[in-house]
């Protein structure tokens, strides 16, 4: 009983650190804005919106890829499948998950399409580089 | 646990700390998170050390128990100073990091004299007895402390991304490390639960490395976007 009780509070605990520890990945792309080039390629029209998300990952498996932002893509991608899961089977009972959910997901997106204007800068570079040689 | 699971987890565990360690160092910020560090080199020695007297004594030997407790202690109390020093850091800017390591200094004391109290009125009055209460105890301080310096991150609305990431990974950790000892209790007969504590042992040097590889000292974030549910 009391192992139950203490399995449910850690839980709990863990699911509240992990929001934050995802929330404070996303946060730190917050400062910057997309540039013309991911407008462009993604069709964000001018703020990135949840369902942008998938079509960004998959424009970002056709970039070179950049070590540095390997591992948090894959953090906020796991939170991205959480929210989609907490919002199909919590947003009928509150709506408010539902709005919360969809602005989480597009702090996720936002974060994603600075990550893809990094992979096309980089891309850039690599082309630059390829034609001096 | 087969071998070779456990190995993969213990190599796993090894290059963690080592990244983080290397990162620190190339950094510039090794003496910055001096404790962290510490903690780190620490875990790291301390496994090589049960892998050789494993290796050479064996899982059911007095060698490796005596070891095994003492190292544990010690790294408790190495995991427990590095909470400190990351508190020491949030409150610094109060001018009461002093009075928060007194303070601890004070929980320490106190925690082992509670559990040498604990030890006392055993009959078996070993060492290895005290250790085990020490580093439970230990471990049970560090984790609210953990929680408290979270509510004060929040609270302090603390903007320097390493130090809240690093905060973070701790209470990460320590739920996870939690609730994976619980689960041993309610769930002990599935196998997989015995891989979630040495796995859990992993997460804090990667996801600490990690922190160090990806933001500089000077990066900052938005402290409302910290909280799981804003206000």
């Amino acid at each position: 009983m009391m192992a139950a009780f203490i399995l449910a509070f850690s839980l709990l605990t863990l699911l509240m650190f992990f929001v934050s520890y995802c929330r404070s990945l996303t946060a730190s792309s917050l400062h910057s804005s997309l540039t013309e080039e991911v407008l462009d390629v993604t069709g964000i029209k001018a703020k990135a919106s949840g369902s942008d998300y998938a079509r960004i990952t998959q424009l970002l498996q056709l970039c070179p890829d950049r070590p540095r932002d390997r591992s948090s893509l894959h953090i906020v991608g796991a939170y991205y499948s959480f929210l989609n899961m907490l919002d199909q089977s919590m947003s009928k009972l509150s709506p408010a998950v539902h709005s919360w959910a969809e602005e989480e997901r597009a702090g996720c997106a936002h974060f994603a399409a600075v990550a893809l204007g990094r992979r096309i800068a980089l891309n850039r570079e690599m082309l630059a580089q390829q034609s001096e040689l | 646990m087969p071998d070779g699971i456990a190995l993969a987890i213990w190599i796993l565990g090894l290059v963690g700390g080592v990244c983080f360690v290397t990162a620190s160092l190339i950094r510039g910020s090794f003496l910055r998170y001096f404790f962290l560090n510490l903690y780190v080199l620490l875990t790291m020695s301390a496994d090589l050390c049960r892998q050789y007297i494993l290796r050479s004594f064996g899982i059911n030997s007095p060698e490796y128990y005596y070891l095994y407790y003492y190292t544990d202690c010690l790294l408790v109390i190495a995991l427990f100073i590095a909470v400190i020093s990351l508190a020491s850091k949030v409150f610094v800017e109060l001018q009461i990091a002093k009075f928060v390591r007194i303070l601890a200094a004070l929980l320490l004391v106190g925690t082992a004299g509670f559990s040498y109290a604990v030890v006392a009125q055993s009959t078996e009055r070993l060492s290895t007895v005290f250790a085990y209460e020490l580093s439970q105890n230990l471990y049970f301080v560090g984790l609210v402390l953990t929680y408290l310096l979270w509510g004060a991150v929040l609270k302090l609305q603390e903007t320097r991304t390493r130090l809240v990431q690093m905060v973070l990974s701790l209470g990460l950790y320590f739920s996870a490390y939690a609730a994976s000892y619980a689960l041993f209790n309610v769930a002990s007969k599935y196998q997989v639960v015995q891989y979630l504590g040495p796995l859990l042992g992993c997460f804090l040097p990667i996801s600490w490395s990690l922190t160090m590889m990806r933001h500089s000292e000077e990066s900052r974030l938005t402290p409302a976007r910290l909280v799981a549910v804003p206000r």
